[in-house]
């Protein structure tokens, strides 16, 4: 089962409510995923010279304070954050790899969830209804997300084996299905300089979409590989700095709705999560064909 | 006309109460609103009533039709009208993956488009799509009429038996052991009996026929040695 979700606004009177309509569609989803669920929101773009990145730690009395005053002292530089549930969102003006390398050697146990300009990813354990309360997606403002509700096949229910992947900077990917080839890829992809954190499929699939982009290919390139490599049932959505795309294996069993207005574009498992949006009785809705790929990015 | 608000009694009970319908009911006309996408909406029903449901629906709805005419004004989820045996499903705007599947009987018609596997395995049922059909439409069918006016998706009636596909536009491929099929006066009068009871406009001359070559399923004594 699984399932995912993708809301990209056109209107951006509706930024501030993005968090909202994003929590509908989730909890709309829990008898897909009562596992456990994730969210990747693009919201507060940094300033140029300044990296977002979205820490994870196991206990909720870390003390990400300290942790931000050290940075800013070990670095020399100027370093801000917001704590959400089990996360904490760290922008600072640093090389990512200077921030990368410090927290490695500080804090091994830290896990980084994603990184970029605007991208920020929560995922827990748990009920989607819960996730939404604990993590307050009322709050969130943004331009577009994805997220996902989990119903684990292939590995283990914990907060990182949880979707969204992050696959590269404001990228990630969230997935409905199940990969029959995954291990023979982490192996290849390995060799190739791709870190994994798991054994989940979803996570192959982020970073074999990581090393495509690393080659050169534009994101329409890399999933059109993808459709070629990587075998199995799938719909997958992957967020983008600029909006989010959509795609189907050939078979396309793994459910998958769209719907347009002139407000929005959501996608969903089942029609059920778009129910709730202002205006979707009247929306555009069809179902993606196999093996196309849909986008939309802001120009 | 009773109506009956999703958003204030869950499916089931709606169900119970369409399914509990004595044969000589009264209450012929249910009007639905607000399906919200729930799944399972209208099932299993046997009594000659009407179902009337605004807005869009999830997965299953209509299906094991007997006698009900059914029609989601919206669009349909997976498996619109599945096993459906009799009566009327109707969908004005697009239904998902395997609409009709394995029905015996009734018809299913879809005003927009309907995506991959309609018809699939279908015994006898009649799928009228005002649209288009996505990939393996027909698949393994073996009875009954699925009349396409748009177009038809790849391997078109993959391994069919004794169906009848219709379509008026092209056809991506066709499966195996498809062939077109010469038009014959029964066929297009059987097409235009099928077009008028789904009541949709379009010209029986404009259609071309598929159907099984029989090779697939006809044991060939060459083969003897394969197996």
């Amino acid at each position: 089962m699984c399932g995912i979700v993708g809301l990209y606004l056109k209107n951006s009177a509706l930024e501030p409510a993005l968090g909202h309509h994003l929590g509908s569609m989730l909890v709309g989803m829990s008898a897909r995923g009562p596992d456990s669920a994730g969210i990747a929101v693009y919201r507060k773009p940094v300033p140029a010279g300044s990296i977002k990145l979205t820490l994870f730690h196991e206990s909720d009395a870390f003390d990400w304070q300290a942790l931000r005053r050290a940075l800013k002292t070990d670095l020399k530089t100027d370093a801000h954050g917001e704590i959400r549930g089990s996360h904490y969102v760290l922008v600072i003006a640093a090389e990512l790899e200077t921030v990368r390398s410090w927290l490695a050697i500080h804090h091994p146990e830290l896990r980084v969830m994603g990184i970029g300009e605007s991208i920020e990813i929560y995922k827990e354990k748990g009920l989607p209804k819960n996730f939404v309360s604990r993590f307050k997606l009322d709050e969130l403002s943004g331009s577009h997300a994805v997220g996902h509700t989990r119903m684990a096949t292939e590995s283990a229910i914990t907060t990182e084996h949880s979707h969204p992947f992050s696959t590269g900077a404001d990228l990630c990917l969230v997935h409905n299905g199940s990969l029959s080839n995954h291990n023979r890829w982490r192996q290849k992809l390995s060799r190739r300089g791709i870190d994994f954190q798991t054994d989940n499929d979803t996570e192959v699939a982020a970073g074999y979409l990581s090393w495509r982009l690393n080659e050169g290919d534009s994101l329409r390139e890399a999933l059109e590989h993808g459709l070629k490599d990587l075998d199995g049932f799938y719909t997958f959505a992957i967020g983008t700095r600029l909006g989010f795309a959509v795609v189907r294996d050939a078979i396309a069993c793994k459910p998958a709705v769209l719907a347009e207005t002139d407000d929005w574009v959501a996608m969903a498992s089942e029609y059920r999560s778009i129910a709730p949006l202002p205006g979707a009785e009247a929306a555009d809705i069809w179902e993606p064909e196999p093996e196309t790929i849909y986008t939309w990015e802001r120009a | 006309m009773i109506t009956v608000d999703l958003q204030d009694q869950p499916v089931r009970t709606l169900n119970a109460q369409l399914i509990q319908l004595p044969e000589n009911t009264n209450q012929k006309a249910w009007r639905v609103v607000n399906p919200m996408g729930a799944h399972a909406v209208a099932v299993g029903l046997t009594q000659a009533v009407n179902v009337d449901i605004e807005g869009h629906v999830g997965y299953y709805c209509a299906g094991m039709n007997q006698l009900a005419n059914i029609t989601v004004h919206g669009h349909a989820g997976t498996g619109f009208a599945e096993n459906i045996m009799s009566g009327i499903a109707r969908v004005t705007g697009n239904a998902s993956q395997s609409a009709g599947a394995s029905g015996h009987g009734g018809l299913v018609v879809i005003e927009g488009n309907a995506s991959s596997r309609c018809g699939i395995s279908m015994k006898g049922v009649n799928i009228v799509v005002g649209g288009s059909v996505g990939h393996m439409s027909a698949f393994m069918a073996q009875a009954g009429n699925l009349v396409v006016c748009g177009d038809a998706g790849a391997d078109l009636g993959d391994s069919m038996y004794e169906a009848k596909i219709f379509v008026r536009g092209t056809v991506a491929s066709l499966g195996s052991d498809v062939i077109a099929k010469e038009m014959r006066p029964e066929h297009l009068e059987l097409l235009s009996r099928l077009l008028a009871a789904a009541e949709i406009a379009a010209d029986p001359g404009s259609f071309r026929r598929y159907g099984s070559a029989r090779n697939l399923y006809n044991f060939n004594v060459d083969n003897a040695d394969s197996y």
